[in-house]
């Protein structure tokens, strides 16, 4: 039947890598705008500095795997300390300018025909050893699944599929556990301090510049570590690090909770999952004779999420695991 | 001329200090003296320049020439988070509550913990004795100012006057030498004005120096060790709270003929015996 | 002209911000023609909130605000402006980027043509507006933005004027004289009501005041009587100025 079909799909989709690097890269957003107040939209910026960082340093450089991760971090630091200079002693709006124009100039460079032979252009930089370009081997000589057909439940994975979701989910896990510590330390109330009011901040003696920086960077150097995992499943392409892939980030945060520790998970499983519930939907509609069989219906999924997002806003901003009293203040 | 007398031991001395907007001159004092170990009231009318001074002093602004020492250490230039490291603790004429978070929050970043730094904030045990302490501290402080029921709402939640008691006793976790009030009474009930003023007057026995911006007179004769006068960005008046306050270039400038007399003696007068 | 009973009046009102959170629990007061009636109380008490939920920027959950009789309780301010309410908030109380001028005719957008006629009875009740008229609102002080405010609401006539802590921010000098002002504003037939930290201050100059606490209406009486009210002096005046408290 097609529904369960739909439901089964979607509960695939949650086990998969993707919908843990978006939580991943959920989470950097949230400590950037939930918990610190920073206007990034440029998110997608730092998930590709991460993915493109990753790639390169394996495939074009060769270098082993451990130090393409620190390069890619490295990276995604330095991204978050150039936009932060110019920007942190602005008002939050130069910061939301900057960050836009910043992913931008990463996604057209990546992109461009000139420096094709390094990133592959608009192809990209697709994971196939036996081409050469390997980017994966490296997690998969630990996979205990084998690569044959595995079976749980109602669900079928490939044991690499498979080691790759319990890897992504466990690092997700593990990064949630540090964010946590992090944001009950007197250090994560300063972030939330600089959210509130920088200036009564700076009267008592904190250094706002420093805390903004220190939070931009630490919500960047995630983004990359979710680059990294999100390209693990198939291939590095500019397109996916688009704008696009920003507000979907912002409806996740938002829809989880803003400032809340499980809020980035639980927007990214509610968010895939619905995404994939509504294609199934429209393609439901259209094999029904309902919606008129066009070539991008499926694109209309995104429709909805613009608009889910903005009834979220209107409706619900506080999210599924956000405080109402909390969003009530900001009423006035 | 005006009557201007400069202090003993002064804890903050500022020469020259200019700050013009435009075409407007906001500050254009010559000197000007806190001493050490008292209470110091900074009065005059609206546009008198006090809290672009205070701006100036704490780095909130800043100034276009001057020079001050605190405690002998120069401070034009320094940076605001700086200047309050350094002891000159300011609190603001519209009140600045960490609206979303707890009145315990608010305290608890008022005083700077180890904890505080990224490198420390991972492992619990570095920082936890530190801010158990801070909690004590936080925890007696709302007692005396009555916000002790308060303690685990939204600072956002709370009253104008509320507001302002809070921002009084976080800028004392931040363990001020010389405490900056501006308009610290302004919404505070009456009732609570006095007990308030105890504990001001305390300060500077347990080594806190205080200057404080004020309108309400009864409060600058009862806690006032000294007072400065400044109208259109000067000083005008300096000296002991009698003397001064009885000066007629003050009570012209700012202090109004009426501002000791019941106003319904004027009241009947203006509107004879028709009530 | 005016009906039999007291011009603005409000029973028993229950409103607060949030949902299930009531500031005003209870609170009943009135206000005649020529009236000047005070508002007084400790912090949290209710005092801005019942002149918000008046003025209909706060819901009012039960209760009732009758003006000249009519039940105007939770109707869009707009809408109380044209029926003769006025108020001036305690802060952002101008529009600072335009000028005094400007600001004063947002005071009669309701009726353009009757502008230069109402600047002359403003400006003779406020003489001080009229150097202050090409200056921007932004660039004045409190005080003056004060009497900016307080203009613009004169200029829209009103038979009620809710003022909210007219003295916040002013220097000695300027408080009597606001005060002795809004004393004078009264007897243009205005009913004036004003919430006031200045307690003392505002007894002073009020024909009858009310006292608020947690919501409700606690005390009320002439402003004479309240001065001299020891239960009222002991909670709500305090000691400080005692002194200039004349016989009654």
């Amino acid at each position: 039947m097609a529904l369960i079909d739909a439901l089964l799909a979607a509960g695939q989709q949650i086990l998969s890598p993707v919908t843990a690097a978006f939580a991943l890269a959920a989470i950097g957003l949230n400590i950037h705008y939930g918990y610190t107040g920073l206007i990034n939209f440029g998110q997608a910026g730092f998930v590709a500095v991460g993915a493109y960082g990753f790639a390169l340093s394996v495939v074009w450089l060769g270098l082993p795997t451990w130090v393409a991760i620190l390069i890619a971090f490295g990276a995604a630091a330095l991204f978050a300390v150039l936009l932060g200079i110019p920007t942190l002693r602005l008002r939050g709006d130069y910061l939301a300018i900057v960050t836009i124009a910043a992913a931008e100039i990463v996604r057209y460079t990546v992109n461009s025909a000139l420096f094709d032979d390094v990133t592959g252009g608009a192809q990209g930089i697709t994971n196939n050893p036996s081409q050469g370009s390997d980017y994966s081997t490296w997690l998969d000589q630990f996979n205990p699944f084998g690569e044959g057909r595995i079976e749980l439940g109602p669900w079928v994975f490939t044991g690499t599929s498979l080691w790759w979701a319990l890897v992504t989910w466990v690092i997700v896990g593990l990064v949630t556990l540090l964010v946590w510590l992090l944001m009950r330390s007197p250090w994560g109330l300063t972030l939330r301090g600089v959210r509130e009011d920088q200036e009564a901040m700076a009267s008592l003696g904190k250094n706002v510049g420093a805390i903004k920086m220190q939070a931009l960077v630490l919500g960047g150097v995630i983004g990359a570590m979710a680059g990294i995992l999100y390209v693990l499943p198939a291939a590095v392409s500019p397109i996916d690090f688009n704008s696009r892939m920003t507000f979907n980030l912002f409806t996740i945060v938002l829809l989880g909770g803003a400032a809340t520790i499980f809020g980035p998970i639980l927007g990214s499983i509610l968010f895939w999952a619905v995404l994939v519930l509504s294609e199934a939907a429209i393609t439901w509609l259209v094999d029904i004779g309902v919606l008129a069989a066009v070539a991008d219906a499926p694109q209309l999924r995104f429709a909805l999420v613009g608009l889910a997002l903005a009834l979220l806003i209107v409706f619900r901003p506080q999210g599924i695991l956000g405080n109402r009293k909390e969003m009530s203040f900001d009423r006035s | 001329m005006t009557a201007v007398r400069h202090a003993e031991d002064p804890i903050l001395v500022a020469e020259g200090v200019h700050r013009h907007f435009g075409g407007v001159t906001a500050v254009d004092v010559e000197r000007i003296e806190v001493p050490r170990g008292q209470i110091t009231a900074l009065i005059g009318p609206n546009g008198a320049g006090k809290t672009t001074l205070f701006n100036c002093l704490t780095g909130f602004d800043a100034a276009d020439a001057g020079t001050w020492t605190f405690d002998g250490r120069a401070m034009a230039g320094l940076v605001r988070h700086k200047v309050a490291r350094a002891g000159m603790v300011r609190t603001f004429q519209l009140t600045r509550v960490l609206g979303k978070l707890t009145v315990m929050e608010n305290m608890l970043l008022g005083a700077a913990q180890p904890g505080e730094k990224f490198s420390r904030a991972l492992v619990k045990p570095w920082w936890k004795a530190a801010r158990e302490s801070e909690i004590q501290h936080a925890e007696e402080l709302l007692v005396r100012f009555k916000l002790d029921a308060k303690r685990d709402d939204y600072a956002a939640s709370l009253s104008g006057g509320q507001r302002k008691l809070l921002e009084m006793a976080r800028a004392l976790m931040a363990r001020p030498r010389l405490l900056m009030l501006d308009e610290p009474m302004a919404g505070v009930n009456p009732a609570l004005v006095q007990s308030l003023l105890d504990h001001i007057a305390e300060l500077p026995s347990q080594g806190v120096s205080v200057v404080f911006v004020e309108h309400d007179m009864h409060v600058v004769k009862t806690i006032a060790d000294w007072v400065v006068v400044m109208a259109e960005g000067k000083v005008v008046a300096e000296g002991e709270p009698g003397p001064t306050l009885a000066n007629p270039a003050v009570i012209d400038a700012y202090l109004g003929a009426h501002h000791d007399v019941d106003l319904r003696a004027i009241i009947r007068e203006r509107e004879g015996s028709a009530s | 002209m005016m009906g039999n009973g007291p011009h603005l009046e409000v029973v028993d009102l229950v409103a607060g911000y949030l949902p299930g959170i009531d500031i005003l629990r209870g609170c009943s007061i009135t206000a005649d023609d020529r009236e000047l009636v005070g508002i007084i109380g400790p912090n949290g008490a209710g005092k801005s909130t019942l002149l918000k939920a008046i003025f209909g920027l706060v819901p009012v959950r039960s209760g009732s605000v009758l003006l000249s009789g009519k039940e105007v309780a939770n109707q869009q301010a707009d809408r109380l402006v044209a029926q003769g309410m006025a108020f001036v908030p305690q802060s952002d109380n101008v529009f600072a980027p335009l000028t005094v001028r400007e600001n004063l005719q947002l005071g009669t957008h309701l009726n353009r043509s009757l502008f230069d006629q109402r600047l002359q009875k403003v400006e003779a009740m406020l003489p001080e507006l009229t150097e202050m008229l090409g200056a921007r609102a932004g660039a004045l002080s409190g005080g003056q933005r004060q009497l900016v405010a307080m203009g613009r609401a004169l200029m829209s006539e009103p038979s009620v004027l809710l003022l909210d802590e007219p003295s916040a921010g002013l220097s000695p000098a300027r408080q009597d004289e606001a005060f002795l002002r809004i004393r004078e504003i009264r007897t243009a037939g205005v009913c004036v009501v004003i919430v006031e930290q200045n307690a003392r201050r505002c007894l002073q100059i009020c024909d009858r005041a009310y006292v608020l606490d947690q919501g409700r209406d606690a005390y009320h009486g002439t402003g004479e009587d309240l001065i001299h009210d020891p239960k009222v002096v002991e909670l709500y005046l305090g000691d400080l100025g005692a002194s200039e408290d004349g016989a009654a």
